[in-house]
This record gives structure tokens, sequence and C-alpha cells, in this order.
């Protein structure tokens, strides 16, 4: 939730969390000089995790007083400094260190390594992008989702590749304006944003709607760029789909009927937290979005079916290793639709986001293919 | 992407985008462009706690205007250039002056669109400061939203976040009607939370749930979600899970979000910064026992301050104000 405590001039720099995973961090470098005035966004402390290692930013404008030193391990909301907004006293400062010194913020949630917009094909595309090198694994979600939803996949898997996931146009942090609107204009992004970022190998991941671009990505560029493909409860393989929760996602405006609308994406509703629910609905506020995801519904799912884009045998004539995962609880997009398929994981107690109930086991499998 | 910002960036991000999207809207007030037409001081001060600053640097002088010192006169100007087209933004610096132009607003504004049988809209937005603890006496320290709240067509705006106050800014200057936005004194630079870059708008009438639980329904305004936020925390410690709702809007109001709780928890408490005569704590303690009254399992119980006018005295103003344990108190007695 958002929001702040009130008068509050000192602000706590804490050891950020990077990933589920992540349950501590070491100070590797202090960027910014004790006593010093610091801007919001300067680059102030260099925190190493076992996975990753990235500059914390300051959120506010203020004086930096450090805290930790440089090589402390600290737990996650641990006390790696603070910003004493001008106001603050010394005595009021030393005070606040005293006290927090030693406790672990409840909040030690804070989002990192941070998602950066990339120009892509004249608009600005939102990537989060962990780990180095040509090779890649890029995660593309679906439809009214955001990279948020790989979550844990994205986690599990930075530890063994470059990891790449993006928001589609009009969805996410990503600018709303979406083109054509169908699974080939949107993979027309793909080679672009590899260009963008320097990939020459990618092992692309699908979801859903994302499965259909997935496709239609790989089937364009060619084994060159895409080495393997992995669908998760793709689009594009049949024509059923769920019409009413299409309908029903555009049409919720309030949090109570969009949390029953999404908790059919999962096979146990306890999966849809509130904090969920508020990122949809703060996504959808955003100028252009609503439009965006009418005209995407309509150019892919019209009349409650999925329409015909020839992605089937698209899929099957692929030269590229490839795999498919569904849930076998699946209310969106039925599990029928491996049927034919030569490589398909259908796993039990799963519905529709498989991704995020099943993390583990579609991580492995990912890196199984992306590995053969 | 995340970004943090103060209530007062946001609201200021609000105004720049909503500006540079539609040529029609303006900005007007009491030195909201500082010292315009006197050499040397433009853009001194940006409204007297600089919320409008750098605009007029910005959209110039035909878009940002200073008025002057007559709420009378240029609240009723910014209401005729609603009703010919243009969307002012215009500033009534403390809303404890609502006095001197009440009728521009309750009489002519809020009816222009049913007496002209729909034919006329108001697009107007009124900003103004609200509410106490900030040292300015009985006269610049209320929060009387309530008698806004009391009037049919005015729709009437309390943000209790950043994020909140710029997404319901540019919702306030899209609406075709009358819009009275209200933000606290205290709360400008100390409220500060993520709030995306791109334009976003809030629809009106649709509550926040800042918090979830199962034991107690606070509704909290404005400033009060803060302190609310503390109590439901603390309670937490005790084992009384608050589910806090915040109306965002109190005309219109989300009758049903808050009523889905009620009828969960059976218990409400309303946490209310206006005074408590005929009031927005009192509405909603009406609304609960008249709509969710088989639900309820304790008495209705409302934290506001008390019928009087806000103390000048420090000490007594704080007193004045409600303050986390009377909000945690009025919980536990919901419970007992």
């Amino acid at each position: 939730m958002s929001g702040a405590a009130i008068h509050a001039a000192i602000h706590a720099i804490v050891m950020p969390k990077w990933g589920m995973a992540m349950d501590q961090g070491t100070v590797t470098a202090w960027l910014a000089a004790e006593g010093s005035s610091v801007a919001t966004g300067q680059e102030i402390v260099e925190i190493e995790s076992a996975k990753a290692a990235a500059a914390v930013e300051a959120k506010v404008a203020g004086v930096l007083r450090r805290v930790a030193e440089v090589g402390a391990v600290l737990p996650v909301g641990g006390l790696v400094g603070v910003i004493a907004e001008s106001g603050a006293s010394d005595q009021a400062v030393a005070d606040y260190i005293a006290a927090h010194k030693d406790e672990i913020a409840a909040t030690g949630a804070e989002q990192g390594p941070v998602p950066r917009l990339i120009e892509v094909g004249g608009r600005r595309l939102n990537c989060l992008d962990v780990g180095a090198g040509g090779e890649a694994v890029l995660l593309v979600h679906g439809f009214g989702g955001d990279l948020r939803g790989w979550g844990l996949v994205h986690d599990l898997l930075a530890g063994a590749l470059r990891v790449v996931a993006f928001d589609l146009p009009g969805h996410g942090g990503s600018d709303p304006e979406l083109g054509e609107g169908t699974p080939a204009a949107l993979a027309a992004l793909v080679p672009e944003l590899a260009t963008a970022l320097g990939l020459k190998r990618v092992h692309l991941v699908g979801h859903s709607l994302g499965g259909a671009v997935a496709i239609a990505a790989a089937a364009a560029a060619g084994p060159g760029l895409i080495a393997s493909l992995t669908l998760i409860a793709s689009a594009g393989l049949g024509a059923e789909i769920d019409g009413g929760y299409i309908a029903g996602f555009l049409a919720a405006k309030r949090r109570r009927d969009l949390k029953e609308v999404v908790e059919r994406l999962f096979a146990d509703p306890a999966f849809v937290t509130g904090a969920m629910i508020e990122d949809i609905l703060r996504m959808r506020r955003m100028d252009g979005v609503d439009e965006a995801l009418r005209r995407l519904a309509a150019r892919c799912f019209p009349d409650g079916r999925q329409a015909e884009f020839g992605l089937r045998a698209a899929f099957l004539g692929l030269p590229q290793p490839s795999q498919v995962i569904w849930g076998a609880d699946d209310r969106i997009i039925p599990a029928a639709h491996v049927a034919g398929l030569a490589k398909a994981t259908v796993l039990a107690g799963a519905g529709h986001m498989v991704q995020i109930e099943r993390a583990d086991e579609v991580a492995r499998l990912i890196l199984e293919l992306a590995r053969s | 992407m995340a970004r943090i910002l103060s209530m007062r960036q946001a609201l200021s991000e609000a105004f720049i985008q909503a500006m540079e999207a539609d040529p029609t809207v303006i900005m007007m007030g009491e030195d909201i462009a500082g010292g315009q037409g006197a050499a040397g001081e433009r853009d001194a001060w940006g409204g007297d706690l600089g919320i409008t600053k750098g605009l007029i640097g910005r959209f110039g002088e035909e878009r940002v205007l200073d008025t002057p010192i007559s709420e009378t006169a240029f609240i009723g100007a910014a209401v005729g250039a609603a009703t010919a087209g243009l969307r002012p933004i215009v500033e009534l610096m403390f809303v404890d002056f609502i006095g001197v132009c009440f009728d521009q607003l309750l009489n002519q504004a809020a009816k222009f669109r049913y007496m002209f049988g729909g034919k006329t809209m108001t697009p107007l937005v009124v900003r103004t400061q609200y509410g106490a603890g900030f040292r300015a006496g009985a006269q610049h320290s209320q929060s009387l939203y309530s008698l806004f709240a009391h009037i049919p067509g005015l729709k009437c705006v309390i943000p209790s976040s950043a994020y909140d106050a710029k997404g319901l800014m540019i919702a306030a200057v899209r609406d075709d009607d009358p819009v009275v936005f209200f933000e606290h004194k205290v709360m400008y630079d100390s409220i500060r939370d993520e709030v995306p870059e791109r334009p976003y708008a809030i629809p009106f009438g649709e509550a926040n749930v800042v918090r979830e639980g199962d034991d107690v329904t606070i509704v909290a305004i404005g400033r009060m979600v803060h302190l609310a936020r503390e109590a439901a925390v603390a309670l937490a410690r005790e084992g009384i899970e608050c589910e806090l709702i915040d109306p965002r809007t109190i005309s219109p109001l989300d009758e049903d979000t808050i009523l889905d709780s009620v009828r969960r928890t059976g218990r409400l408490v309303v946490v209310d910064e206006d005074y408590p005569r005929c009031g927005m704590a009192a509405d909603i303690a009406a609304l609960a026992a008249e709509k969710a009254f088989p639900s309820l399992k304790g008495p209705i119980m409302k934290v506001t301050p008390p019928h009087t006018p806000v103390p000048f005295a420090p000490a007594l103003e704080d007193l004045y104000l409600p303050n986390p344990e009377r909000i945690a108190a009025a919980v536990r007695k919901t419970l007992t």
C-alpha cells in the first residue's frame, strides 16, 4: 500500500529485497560520501546479493548518514543508512539510528533489480533484465498481466541464465500504444527488443496470449535468434477460451468484482492477494490502457473464441526445440489443447497461472529445455 | 520505475499533465502566479504554500492567473468561465473562506446542469486547503467538507496519498461537473508514496481498501487515514484485524465497499476530522445502521473532534484532533 508516516523527516535506507529468494545482502561500496547532500534518484550505495549486484538510489533528497560499513552483511530490511531532510536535527538523526539500527524494517520488500524503460520501435517498453551475456530467457506475459506475474520464475532462472521479462504495450509500465494488436504485430517487438538489449540467442517463454506472441516470434525470427520455445497455458493452439473471463476482466471496475474474476485464473484462489488486485487496478487507470486492452481482446478473442491466426500449424512446423506446459485445472484455456503435441507437461492441481502456482516446476522445465 | 513523490509533487505533476493535455484548462487564485504584473515578483509564491510554483513559467499569464483578494469575485468568475467553455482550476486558499463565495458554488455551479435540463456543464475544480495541526487558528484550520457533501451537484474529493492526489486531480479536471478538491495543509510534504509518471485517473465513488481485515471496519477520511492505519497496525499486534477503508470521494460515496465490509466484520468505526454535528461520520454511521443493521455485532463508534472551533493553543489543538490511541480505543469498544 501507498502512504508514509506523517512528519517523516528522516528516511531509512534498508537492505532491499531483490526477488523472493533474497534474504540478505552485502554492502559492497558507498557511492556517496558521509554527510553529503544526495538528490532523489542518486545512486548512493552498492549492494550485492547471491544473484545480483546493483546500486540503491535515494528515494528522497537530503543529507546521507551511513550506518553499515562496506563488507557488512545485513538481513533484508536491515538499516543500511539514513537520509535526513533539511530540518532534522543531528540529535534526531542519532536517536533515529540508535532506535532502528538493530531492527529489521517490516517493509523490507523493496523491489529490485528495478525494471527500466527501453526504447523499442518508437515506444518505451518496461523491462526487467537480470544477469549478463548474449544468451537469455525472454518471458512474455499474457492478456492483462505484466512482468511481475513471472515473480518467482524470474528469480529461480536468474541464478542460471540472463533473464529478461518485459511488459507488452498497454500493460504494466510500458507505453499504451498497442499498434495492430495481433500476435504477429506484437511478435515484431521480440527481435527489436533483442537487438536493443544485445541478445543473440533467446529462449522464448510465453504465457497465455504471450504464448501466441512467442509462436509468431519464433516463426518469424527463426532458429538463429530463437533457440527454444516454452509455451505455458498458451493461446494460439485451439479455439476455446473462457470468453466470460475476458469480458469480466474488462468490465470489472471495483476491487471486489475484479477479485472474483482474477480468482478464476488459479486453481487455489488463495493466490489472489489484495496487492495483486490493486496492481491491476492501478495499471487499468493509466491513460490509454483500457482502450488498448479492449482492442487487444477484440482482435485476439472476439465473440468468446480465439481468433484463428494459423499459430498451431506454425508451432508444429517450428524447427526449434519446444515444449508446452499446462495446468490440469485451467479454467481459461483448456489443457486439452496439448492433445497431439510432442512434448507437453500437464501439472495436476494448477490453474491458468502455472508459473505462479508451480513456479519451481516451470522454472526447472524452462532450464531443461534451454540447456538441451 | 518506482518513483516516490510527495503529495505536493504529485499535485504539481497532475496540473502540468492536465494543462498540457487540454488548452482549456486554466488556473486561478490568490498569489498562485506569485505577483503577476508586479515587476520582479513573478512566481514569488506559487500560492500560499507553493503548490502551483513554476506553472506560470511553463504556461504563461494567459493560463495562470493571479486574482484579487476577493473570493466573491474570482470564484464567481471561475464558475462563469466553466460554463463558457474553459476548465478552470481555481484555488480557494483555505476552505474557511467559503462563506464569502458560497452562493457561487451552492446555488449557481451546483444547479446549472439541473436547472438548464442538462444543456450546460460546469467543469470547474475548486482546490482548497483544509485541516488542523498547522497551528493556524480557528479561522484557518477547519475541515468543512461535510458542507459541500451536503449539496447535490457538487462532487467532493479528499485524497490521502500522493498516488490518489494525482489520479483524483486528473479525474477532477476531466469531470464535467463542479468538483471541490480538499488538500490537507500538513500532508503536502509528509505524505510520500509511489506515483506513476504517466497520466492516470481514479474514478470518483471508488473507495480504497487500505488494509484488509475481518474483525472491525474503520472508515477514515483524508489525513485520518494515516492515523487510523497507525491504530490498525497497533491493534494487529493484539490480534485485532481492522479493515481500513478510505472513501477518497465523499460525494459520490462508495456505499457498497463500506457496506460489504461492515456486513462481513459486523463492526464499524468512522474517523473524521470535520465537526461531528451533521458530518460525514454521522452520515456513514447512519448508512451502516440503516442498511447493514442485521450484521452489526456492536455499537457504531465515531472518532471526531469535539463540537468546538479548532483551538489555537498547541496543546489544545493536539488534544482536539483524533489520534491513533483514540481510534484504537473506539475499535476496542465495538468489540466489547
